[in-house]
Formats: structure tokens, sequence, C-alpha cells
């Protein structure tokens, strides 16, 4: 480890010498010497990156932290997250801070090259270089840990990153730092920047086009992603957050429970490697913001009568197989089992998470503040035709509202 | 050549709910903690889901949670003058497994045993005389006062989020409670369980014979539970799936609804399964463990030093591994002396078998431990003088379920084939109920543990042997227990009662309880007992002893609550004084 602690003088420094460099982005500025931070900054820049959540890209299940190698499926093939501990030779070791910047804030790599958007330089752009100083100070703190990554698993073209240049035309605002809207409260702002910024949300919560840009006017209005669903992140009744409070969304984001809901799948690891480790005053400048978020406008699906084959099959099913937990009014438990009534899981238009989890089960997130509760696969237990059955059952029950559910699902 | 593994701080055998509670503790404090598991690990969802947990042949029948013969048994005889044989297929009482233990598959009844339990030789001799207690009779005094463990039993209980109403708050005898029961300093953490027909009825006829019912503590959630380690419980489906099924949504109290959550997280704690230990390992000096030995699934051997041992497996199991690490001095039965293996006890089960007119009684709408229970006929309750006996029973009416294997109630004269059996036991199913009773059993000369000299093993030592038979005092006892419980049967309006009381010989065929108690006791005296009042060894002090296995003598409930509580209370002890200084925490 390097020895931490020099002066705040030495981050002034730093400062000032990132917005000479700053000018010089594109061009083959020379590495320079690092200077070692302190613990304050070491601090602040752990706090940055849980709040960005590097790990989710940047360590592996049972890896070393930062150490890189973590899968990210997109539908252009395979990237793997980098190794961005101090490592000289296969790490980040001899990144100059402007090199750091450059990397995360615009997307050019170390040697010019361009990254994949898989990193989301699109949002964390919104995020002052100051802040992301800190983090990379963080990251140079951490035991460099030996671990050659090849981030790019692309099959051809999309192997060839100076495409990337005329993707960024397309799709990469570079509108630079975060502006307050000073209509709004200061704890909005704040949520709006964690979200907008570091927090990179719409990364999974924004749906895609065909490559792979935010489709604009859909923002937070959800998506599937690798093979799960996003919840859209808007306020109206059937999606998004709708009948969640400002504080059913921060104590989800604090604890990964609320009394509506548990999370699992990729928003668990969300919650445990960053939001989790927010402030809760943080948490709910985020709730603050979110529930702000107009409604899509998109009509809400009518529900299918209640003496339709499906539904009728399907309620028998729920009360053998479900109710126990999910209970006769689909409430389910608080802090225990997710209410199916008004859950955006549920009544999601490509409802793949619902499927996968009725097939495959699921392990809800514990923290230090709540533990955690699973999910039993039924798919060895129940027919396709049972499952879309009683998945319709659920979409259509006690005010939800979905599509039937064909008998398709694939296993 | 057993593989040395890196040193630990704790290493606990067994990872029930002794083995959990004190991984949670002693990781708290600090301590980097391994817990070795002979069976396989379990959760809710993937080993006992609600789709599949209700399955009475594999679970009931086919035993899939316990401990496997094969993997260890124990011999049994009746007395010294019989040959021991092994018990090859569980009968009388069988023995958990795996991750969370008898835990996972027990009812859920948590009860405090009586003050007068705990100091039931002084007790005794106080109320009838010195000479009143049978020459044969070990029984002695726990070490601890139920005023020293009523914290503990607090503790224990807000864990579990157990169900109940107070018969007794800071002194003061609440309604609809137990009357008997020693001060509690709080309210139960969660009202009592709705209750069914049948202990509804039970508890309205003991009533007016003039007994005090109330509802069985209970492990099978009323409502939603927020425990005191941040685990949420849901609330009890009334299944009828409780004993020897594992809960599939999270209701009833166990090592995996309420201490793994928030234990396995921790990165000082690691549990390893399917990991049998073999012996806990002394130095030369054989006061002190250096660790345990164990085998793994593969049978490959390794060796895990650290600097406290903790025995956290069932009763016998605990007195078994002390006996063959050679920790303390085994108990011989012809001179009296020697402590390990001392004191076995049991359960003295009594029954009723009742039928009701114009019932449904609908069993299966039921929970483990969700019933009414009458106490007094417990302990040292009702006056003993003249009757030949002491001690007593909890009579209950907790009807557990309505499985169709083997929870319709027959009487003796009911056909036992063809169309006869089924008219019998369509017409049994919703109009015949069974009432309970759990008897104490005291300690004797004659009934203990040792080691066999015939049968080992797969590891290669010797099996536990037990000798055991019932004594006259628990046969009277059994005998006017049951005339008592008839009486509550008649009050029911009960049109054919027939009484079920103990009857000698004791044999492990067919089921009767898992609530064997002793031979590693707690006591003041080492001559007497194999582990101080915080249950460390007197003869190595680096090892503790949790479980029944500590019980002086078997009181007239289910042990649970006692077990929690003695463990909450060792565990504060090792935290505050035997960790700031290590070595024997009671002066000889």
């Amino acid at each position: 480890m390097k020895t931490p602690g020099t002066t705040a003088g030495a981050y002034a420094a730093r400062l000032r010498m990132l917005l000479i460099l700053a000018i010089a982005i594109a061009g083959g500025v020379p590495a320079l010497a690092q200077a070692t931070g302190n613990q304050s900054d070491i601090a602040a820049g752990k706090y940055l990156a849980a709040a960005g959540d590097c790990a989710a890209c940047h360590t592996a299940p049972g890896g070393a932290p930062f150490a890189g190698g973590v899968v990210i499926n997109t539908p252009f093939g395979k990237l793997l997250g980098s190794n961005i501990t101090p490592d000289q030779a296969t790490g980040i070791g001899n990144w100059s801070d402007d090199q750091f910047v450059a990397a995360v804030k615009y997307g050019v790599g170390h040697h010019g090259a361009r990254l994949y958007p898989g990193m989301p330089y699109i949002y964390f752009n919104k995020v002052p270089a100051a802040d992301l100083i800190k983090i990379h100070i963080y990251l140079e703190s951490l035991p460099p840990v030996s671990n050659r990554i090849v981030s790019n698993q692309l099959p051809f073209p999309y192997n060839i990153r100076l495409l990337m240049r005329g993707w960024n035309l397309l799709f990469f605002p570079n509108g630079g730092d975060y502006q307050p809207d000073p209509s709004q409260s200061a704890m909005w702002n704040r949520g709006a920047y964690l979200v907008q910024g570091l927090g990179h949300c719409a990364a999974c919560h924004t749906s895609k086009n065909f490559l792979g840009g935010d489709h604009t006017g859909q923002e937070f209005q959800g998506a599937v992603i690798d093979n799960a669903n996003a919840p859209a992140l808007v306020n109206e009744p059937n999606n998004g957050l709708g009948i969640w409070s400002v504080d059913d969304v921060a104590a989800y984001l604090k604890t990964g429970h609320n009394r509506y809901a548990g999370a699992a799948g990729p928003m668990a690891d969300v919650i445990t490697y960053s939001t989790s480790q927010l402030t809760l005053a943080d948490d709910t400048a985020i709730a603050t913001y979110l529930k702000s978020l107009p409604a899509s406008g998109n009509p809400a699906p009518t529900p299918i009568a209640a003496n339709d084959p499906a539904m009728l099959d399907g309620g028998h099913i729920y009360a053998d197989e479900c109710a126990a937990c999910h209970n006769n009014a689909g409430t389910g438990e608080a802090l225990l089992f997710p209410a199916l009534k008004g859950s955006a899981v549920v009544q999601a238009a490509d409802p793949v998470t619902m499927l996968n989890l009725i097939l495959h089960g699921g392990q809800d997130v514990g923290t230090q503040s709540a533990a955690a509760a699973a999910m039993p696969a039924f798919g060895a237990e129940l027919n396709n035709q049972q499952i879309a059955d009683v998945a319709t059952y659920i979409r259509n029950s006690w005010g939800n509202a979905g599509s039937a559910i064909p008998d398709d699902i694939t296993r | 050549m057993a593989q040395k593994l890196p040193h630990k701080d704790v290493v606990i055998i067994g990872l029930g709910w002794t083995g959990s509670i004190m991984a949670y503790e002693l990781t708290g404090a600090g301590l980097d903690v391994v817990a070795i598991e002979r069976g396989a690990w379990r959760d809710t969802a993937t080993d006992f889901p609600p789709a599949t947990s209700p399955d009475e042949l594999r679970y009931q029948i086919r035993l899939d949670l316990f401990q496997r013969t094969a993997q260890s048994t124990v011999t049994m005889r009746n007395n010294a003058s019989q040959t021991a044989l092994p018990v090859r297929q569980w009968g009388s009482f069988i023995p958990g497994n795996g991750v969370g233990g008898a835990g996972v598959h027990w009812n859920g009844m948590t009860f405090r045993f009586l003050e007068s339990d705990y100091q039931l030789r002084t007790h005794l001799t106080q109320r009838y005389g010195k000479h009143a207690i049978p020459d044969n009779m070990t029984i002695q005094d726990y070490p601890v006062t139920y005023t020293e463990l009523e914290p503990y039993f607090d503790k224990f209980e807000k864990l579990l989020g157990i169900c109940g109403t107070a018969g007794n708050l800071n002194g003061v005898i609440q309604p609809g409670g137990n009357p008997f029961e020693g001060p509690r300093r709080s309210e139960y953490p969660n009202p009592p369980d709705r209750q069914p027909l049948g202990s509804t009825m039970f508890a309205k006829a003991a009533t007016e014979i003039g007994y005090h019912s109330f509802p069985m503590p209970s492990a099978n959630m009323s409502r939603s539970y927020t425990n005191t380690l941040g685990v949420t419980l849901g609330q009890c489906s009334f299944c009828g799936f409780c004993e020897r099924f594992g809960c599939g949504n999270y209701a009833k109290s166990s090592p995996q609804t309420c201490v793994l959550p928030a234990l396995m997280p921790r990165k000082n704690f690691e549990a390893r399964t399917l990991c049998n230990v073999t012996r806990i390992n002394l130095d030369s000096t054989g006061k002190k463990a250096t660790g345990v030995t164990y085998v793994d699934e593969h049978m490959v051997e390794y060796e895990q030093t650290a600097d406290l041992v903790l025995v956290c497996s069932f009763s016998f199991n605990a007195v078994h591994m002390l006996l063959i690490s050679g920790i303390g001095t085994p108990y011989d039965p012809v001179s009296g002396t020697g402590v390990v293996g001392r004191n076995y006890a049991y359960q003295t089960d009594s029954g009723v078998t009742v039928k009701l007119p114009n019932v449904l009684l609908n069993p299966f709408i039921s929970g483990g431990a969700v019933g009414m229970a009458v106490d007094d006929f417990n302990g040292d309750n009702f006056d003993h003088g003249g009757l030949g006996f002491f001690g007593g029973s909890v009579m209950q009416a907790t009807q557990t379920g309505g499985r169709p294997i083997t929870q319709i109630a027959s009487f003796k004269d009911d056909p036992k084939w063809g169309s006869g059996w089924k008219r019998a036991m369509r017409e049994n199913y919703q109009t015949v109920y069974s009432l309970g009773a759990q008897g104490s059993v005291f300690s004797y000369k004659d009934a203990y543990l040792d080691l066999d000299p015939t049968y080992k093993d797969p590891y290669g030592s010797p099996l536990l042997r037990m000798t055991f038979d019932w004594h006259d005092n628990e046969l009277k006892m059994s005998a006017y227990i049951t005339e008592k419980l008839a009486g509550i049967a008649t009050a029911m309006g009960g049109t054919k009662i027939e009484q079920l009381p103990r009857l000698a010989p004791y044999t492990v065929v067919p089921y009767q309880s898992t609530h064997n108690t002793g031979g590693a006791v707690m006591g003041d005296d080492p001559s007497t007992s194999v582990v101080n009042k915080y249950l460390q060894s007197w003869d190595v002090p680096n090892v503790f002893v949790f479980g029944a296995a500590v019980f002086p003598q078997n009181a007239g409930y289910n042990p649970t609550g006692t077990v929690g509580a003695l463990t909450y209370f060792a565990a504060d002890a090792i935290k505050n004084q035997y960790l700031k200084n290590p070595g024997p925490l009671v002066a000889i």
C-alpha cells in the first residue's frame, strides 16, 4: 500500500495541474508522477466510488476489490470490467489524474483509444473533475492487484474502438458538469446529480436504441437489460415507482427492502455496493428526485377479466403455491415477502424478471440493516402453461393490469 | 496425517441453535470463528420451500432432515445386565442433522422451566424432608437460579419472537397466562397464536374444572416479526407441517429464520458443512484443548486449531465427543464416581385419546406449537405428599397437524386393516383428538451414557451406549397425570376416552420424544458435574458444552427455552470474563 497522507496543498496542486491539462484532453499528454492523497480525500473518494457503484463492474464475485473481470453482457457482445487497482502493469497505477478524468468523464482511454459506453462516461460526464480525482486518490490507496484484463471481448465489427468516435457524436452530449436547477430544492438537485451523474441510473433504467444509445424521450421509463427488468423509475399508478413514497424509495436504496419489495438480481448488487453505503440523506435525495419524475403518459393496460380461463386456473395455482407467503391479497409481508399488488416488476410490459423468479427463484439482498429472504424456484414443479396462467393471474389481480403471458416461456 | 489448517480463535462443533447463537455472539466480540457441521448446508427457499416441504413421506417417514444412523447412532439397553444393541432405525428419538440442527424441524414449543425446577433437590428436601428423595435418585440443583437466567430467557424469546401470554409479569399474576411460571420482565414479544377448535375445547374444559389454561409459548409466528438481530419472520399459515419439517414461509423460528441471515455476512465467520468432528485434541497436559480433528465428506482428515472449543452438537453427541476425546472422568455406575455420561434423562410422554361428538376438528389447520396447556400438575405445582412420586407434566392440547399417514388418531380397538380401518380413519379424522402430557424424568444412578465395548462408528470410535429404563417414580407420575388428563377429556364431552400412560420397559420404538438430556451436567461440584455454571468444562477450561446435555435432570417441559437461556448466560460470561482472562471461571 502507498503511504497515505500529505497535505491539502498537494491536493490543490493536483487540481491546478488538472485544470491545465483538461484543455489538452485528447492529446498525448505524458503521465505525471502521482502524489498520494490524504485520508479525508481517500474517504471522500471511497464514498464517491460507492455512489458511482464502480465495484459493480470492476470487482468480480469473489475477486479482489476493483481488480476487474466482471462480465458485462451487452447486445453487441461481451465486455469485461477492467482492473482499476493501482497495479502498474495491469491496473491504472501509471495513470495521471487527467488521464483518469479523461477516461471516466470523456470516455478517452489511456492511450487515446475510445472507451465503450459500457463504461458509463456519458453519465459520469456530469461529475465535476474534482470529485473524480478523489475517486482516483481512493483507488490509488488500494493494494495493487496484478490481474490482466482484456476488456474488449466484442465481435467484429464492434471490436473496432474507432467506431466509438462516431457513436459519441450521436449519443454523447458531453454537456459537462451537472448544472443545478435553481427552481428546485438543494435536496432535489443533490438527488438529480447523483441519479444523472455518478449513479448512472439511466444506464439500466432507460431503454436503448439499436446502437445502444439512450432512447431520447424515454428517460427512466424502464428497460430490459441482460434478461432482467430494470423497472421504470417514473411515477404512475401501474408503472414505475408508482405507489412508493419518497421514504419507501430511500429505505429500498438504503436497506434493500421496504414495505413493498426486496431487491434481487442486478439491483441487489447496486444496493450492496452502492446505495446501502450512502448516507440516508443522499438516498433520500435520490428518492426525492426520482419521485419528481413525470409519468410516461403511456396508457395503462386494461386488466384481464377475472373469469378468463387463464385467470381461473392461475388463481388456483396461486392459492396452492404462492399465497402462503405473498398472501391472498397479494400484499406480501413487509421486509420479507414482496407485494405483488402494485408491483412494477409484475406489471412490466415484458415481465422477464417475474418469469425468471418463478422459474429459478431469487435471493433477496441482505444488508446490515435488513436480512435477506429468498424466493424458491418453481421451474421443476410447474409446467409452462401453469407458469403462464399464474403469471397472468398475478398481473391482473388486486388492481394490477398487464398483458396475458403466453406459454412459450424460455427456460 | 491430518492436514493442518490456519488457526482460528474459536471452533464450534455443530451449527444449530446454540452453535449459531454462539457464533453470532463471538463474531460480534471480534473473534474469528469457524463452525464445523456434520450435515449439509440448508436454507429455506432451496431446501424446504412451501411447494415441497409439506411432504410427509419424505420428511416424516423417511426422515430426510435427520441424522442418518450410518453417520452415527447409539446402542441401547435397559440395564447393565443386558448387551446393548445399535439403534439402526430411529424410533423413540430422532437427532437432527445439518445446518440449523433440530431447530429446523422442531415444533417450536418454547417454555421456561419452573423456578423450583432449577433448585430441585433443595426444593424437594425443604418441602418433603431430607429422606423424601430415594437413594438411587441423583437429582441435583442447577448451579444457576431462574432469577439469574431470566434476562437470558428474555433475550432468547426476543430472538425467536415467541408468541404467548405472560402469566407472571414482575411478580404480578396475569390473566390468561400460566400463573405458575416465574416472574418475567416483559410480555412475550408476540401475542399468542389463534386457537383451533380442539385446543379451545380443551382450555374451556380445563377452566371449568378449575385448572389454569394458557396458550402454549410458540415459535410459530402469530404475526410478522422483526427480531433483535434485524431478521424478519413471516406469519404462520397454519399448514400443519412443523415437526420433522422445515418451515417454507419463514414463520417458524429457526437458526435459518432468526440468526444465520445476520451471521453469514460476517467476514469473521465461516461454516464448514459435511464435516464431521472426530475428536477434540488436547495438549500434553490434558488440561487444554488445542482444537479439533475432523473428516470431510471425502474422508480427508483435517486439524483445526483454536483457542476455544464449543461443543454445540445434540445432547448425546456432545457426551460422545467428550468421552472419545478424554475430557472429564467417565461415569462409573458401580462406584458412583466419575461424571461424563452421568444423569442421562429423558421425557415421560403420556396421552389420552378422546372421541368428541358433533365436531369438525379440521386438524389440518394447525401449527407445531399452536395449542393450549395446563400446568397445574407440573413440577411441584401440586402437593406430592403421599403420592409416591415427584415431578409432573405439562398437559397440552396441541394438534400439530392433520397429516394423512401418521396423524389420524385411533383407538386400540379400531380395526387395523380393510374397510373397517378405512371407515374408522374417515370418522376419526374429524372427531378424535389426542391430548398429551410431557413429563419430567429424574436422574438415577443406573441411567447413564458410556462408550459401547463392541460397536464403532464409521470413524473408528466406539458408539455411545445408552443404559436407561423407566423408574417407578416416572411411571407413577405418568399414571397420575394420565388420569388427570382423562378428567379434562371427560369435561370436553368425550364419548370414548382411552388412557395411554407410559409403561415399562423403555423401548427405542415407537417415537416418544427427542428431549434426551444429561450426560454432561452442570453443577457447582466437579465430583457431580462435567461443566460449571458457565457451561465450562471443569477439566479443560477452554472447552464449553451447550445444549440439554448439561441438564442435571429433565423437567416436564420442552427443553429449548432453557437451552437458549443457558447459552446466552454462558455467552455473556465468555465475552465479559473468559476472554479477558482465559482460565477457569469458577474456582474449585
